[in-house]
């Protein structure tokens, strides 16, 4: 087990220099990066070569990506243009968009596994043709959509919620936006569950516990459910980073100030340090998901043993 | 096609082993009533072992699953939709007489009139032109990107799963560089700096950080086909790289690819609209689902119209290529029925 995830570990290394990297660049390609500091003018041609001296921006491209990491690396994610520190960013959109994640996640794990459950046991059914459709849709119509109509419905026309988070964003506030956001791995869920369940549902262990005479609940719980989670875990999983990543979307609907606010923000204003060191972050959440879920493998089925 | 049977036998044999057996059974014999003389050849007797299977008369899994669709009324459905949807991006005009473009700012934001059934939007646009307009768009952008993505993708995770060896680890590496970021902020960053108001550019981020979902489930069939008796025949019998990969392992590997891809355009099509909408896919005056839902949002409460009329088309379309994929995933992997 140790050696595992130590090999996982050194496995990482290089896709996290990939990804960092290729990111890198392409906020690289993104433009002349002092033009931000000019406000709306034009920069001066000699204020902007005395910028990019200050910044070390005149260097080739792969030696500002060491001394990038290098800073990195003792916790230094550098300075926003407008002087205020990186880790300041982080640390007030961080704690709003992972409160938005695992709203969304809670909505996965109830709503879809229970769908997933319930759809995969009567499988053929007119409750699981309606749920197979209704994921269908779901799944079709793109998440702005979806928050823009809940948006209208709930905060609007019904006022039932508020139409647009607070700066606080406590958890209240986040049920519909979470909801969105979780909409789409949702469905996913619930038609992962579902196959898993029909799929598992005949298997001779099932028939055993059946037969000897264990209540429906209990088969179903301690037996069938846990060995149909195992695909479902690993979606959910992946789905963390893809989650915090895609809030952009949501966070920009309902007005929410996390890091997908702080990272349309960065790009729009060409803020290079921003929008680098958030990616960075989240392309690390995304590593350390996986792993965890490979990890659970384990625990979820006890036939499968790293060594 | 006598390299295709053990593949299809194996397939078979694996819906069989798996909990649909009864589903399997089931929509084998209502097949086997209704069984038209499809395109068959003299093959040697039936393959079901457990009687399962049709008595004789082998047909390949592409006339099989063409079978399924034609009597899927999901594949019918949406077939039809995208049909539809084809005609109009060729031939808007055929439908829509008005000029997407012309606008009249008296008119913003007024509820449907004569001849404009679906009324006007913030512009004084009329939604109903621009809505036929937009699917134009997003047919060329699912399309294209969708071509792009399965031949870049398969190419280069085909090889590396045949050649095996540097390049497949080195493949897998990159691939999953490519899957630690996420789609929507990659596209804010690149497409950020793209001036050029074409759907190229759009395309072009599609194929980029599209490929390396098909690269890997190429990869994965083109090793299970490698691992075939019928492969180990060719290269005996001397047959080259190129000839085994074109004619043994390419029309048995390709289903995988086909069915994701099929999926992947519906998504792609909701992609650029989310781009469109966050402002940097499309920008105006190209005609938009995506811009248009956008250019709506701020007057939601005085005219939801020009919202619902652009996201509804949206959706539908969507809906149908994702069913459609569905469908023909149905219809080509009897094992998930």
């Amino acid at each position: 087990m140790g050696r595992y995830v130590v090999r996982r570990l050194l496995q990482m290394v290089p896709v996290f220099v990939g990804s960092t990297l290729l990111i890198f660049l392409m906020v690289n390609v993104m433009g002349d990066p002092v033009a931000g500091l000019c406000g709306e003018r034009a920069c001066d041609p000699a204020t902007a070569a005395q910028l990019k001296r200050e910044f070390g921006l005149d260097k080739p491209v792969w030696q500002q990506y060491l001394t990038y990491m290098g800073h990195l690396f003792t916790g230094d994610f550098g300075t926003a243009f407008n002087g205020q520190k990186v880790t300041e960013l982080m640390g007030t959109a961080f704690p709003v968009t992972i409160r938005l994640t695992v709203v969304a996640i809670l909505f996965e794990i109830v709503i879809g596994i229970t769908l997933g459950v319930v759809t995969g046991l009567k499988r053929g059914r007119p409750v699981d043709t309606t749920v197979l459709l209704l994921t269908l849709v779901v799944i079709s119509v793109p998440t702005f959509v979806t928050g823009l109509l809940l948006q209208l419905l709930l905060g609007v026309k019904w006022a039932w919620t508020r139409p647009s988070v607070s700066p606080d964003a406590p958890f209240g506030e986040l049920i519909v936006p979470g909801l969105v956001l979780a909409s789409v791995s949702l469905a996913y869920v619930t038609r992962l569950t579902r196959t898993s369940i029909a799929e598992n549902k005949r298997a001779d262990y099932v028939r055993t516990a059946v037969a000897k005479g264990l209540p429906r609940r209990r088969v179903i719980t301690r037996h069938l459910l846990r060995n149909s989670l195992i695909p479902v875990v690993t979606f959910i999983g992946t789905d963390i980073g893809a989650l915090m990543g895609g809030a952009i979307v949501t966070e920009r609907i309902f007005n929410i100030h996390g890091v997908g606010y702080q990272l349309y923000q960065g790009i729009l204003r060409q803020n290079t340090q921003t929008v680098v060191g958030f990616v960075t972050v989240l392309v690390l959440v995304f590593l350390v998901a996986n792993l965890l879920v490979d990890l659970l493998y384990a625990v979820l089925d006890p036939r499968i043993r790293y060594a | 096609m006598p390299e295709q049977q053990p593949y299809e036998a194996g397939r078979a044999v694996a819906g069989t082993g798996m909990g649909g057996a009864m589903d399997l059974a089931a929509s084998e014999a209502t097949t086997l009533e209704r069984a038209p003389g499809g395109p068959e050849g003299p093959g040697p007797g039936g393959f079901g072992p457990q009687g399962v299977g049709p008595a004789g008369r082998p047909r390949s899994l592409w006339s099989d699953a063409w079978r399924d669709l034609r009597r899927n009324p999901v594949f019918l459905l949406s077939a039809l939709v995208i049909l539809f949807l084809v005609f109009i991006s060729l031939r808007p005009s055929a439908i829509a007489s008005g000029n997407p473009l012309a606008c009249d700012l008296a008119k913003a934001q007024d509820g449907s009139a004569p001849g404009h059934p679906f009324g006007y939007d913030g512009q004084g646009c009329d939604v109903f032109t621009r809505t036929v307009y937009g699917a134009r768009t997003s047919v060329t952008v699912g399309v294209l990107a969708t071509l792009g993505v399965s031949v870049f993708g398969s190419v280069l995770g085909g090889l590396a799963g045949y050649f095996g060896g540097l390049w497949d680890a080195v493949l897998s590496r990159i691939t999953d560089v490519f899957f630690a970021i996420p789609v929507v902020l990659g596209g804010l960053v690149l497409l950020s700096v793209v001036t050029s108001n074409t759907v190229w550019p759009v395309i072009g981020f599609m194929v980029l950080l599209g490929w390396p979902q098909i690269s890997r489930i190429a990869r994965g069939s083109v090793i299970t086909a490698r691992q075939n008796d019928y492969v180990q025949a060719a290269r005996a019998l001397g047959a080259s790289d190129a000839r085994i990969l074109l004619r043994h392992i390419a029309p048995n590997a390709v289903a995988p690819v086909i069915v994701v891809s099929t999926i992947a355009l519906g998504t792609y099509i909701a992609l650029e609209a989310t781009l469109s909408y966050l402002g940097v896919g499309l920008k105006p005056p190209s005609v938009s689902w995506g811009i248009d839902i956008s250019a709506a949002s701020p007057y939601i409460r005085n005219a939801p119209h020009a919202l619902l009329w652009p996201s509804g088309a949206l959706a539908v379309t969507v809906l149908a290529f994702i069913m459609l994929g569905d469908a023909v995933r149905d219809a080509l992997d009897p094992k998930l029925r």
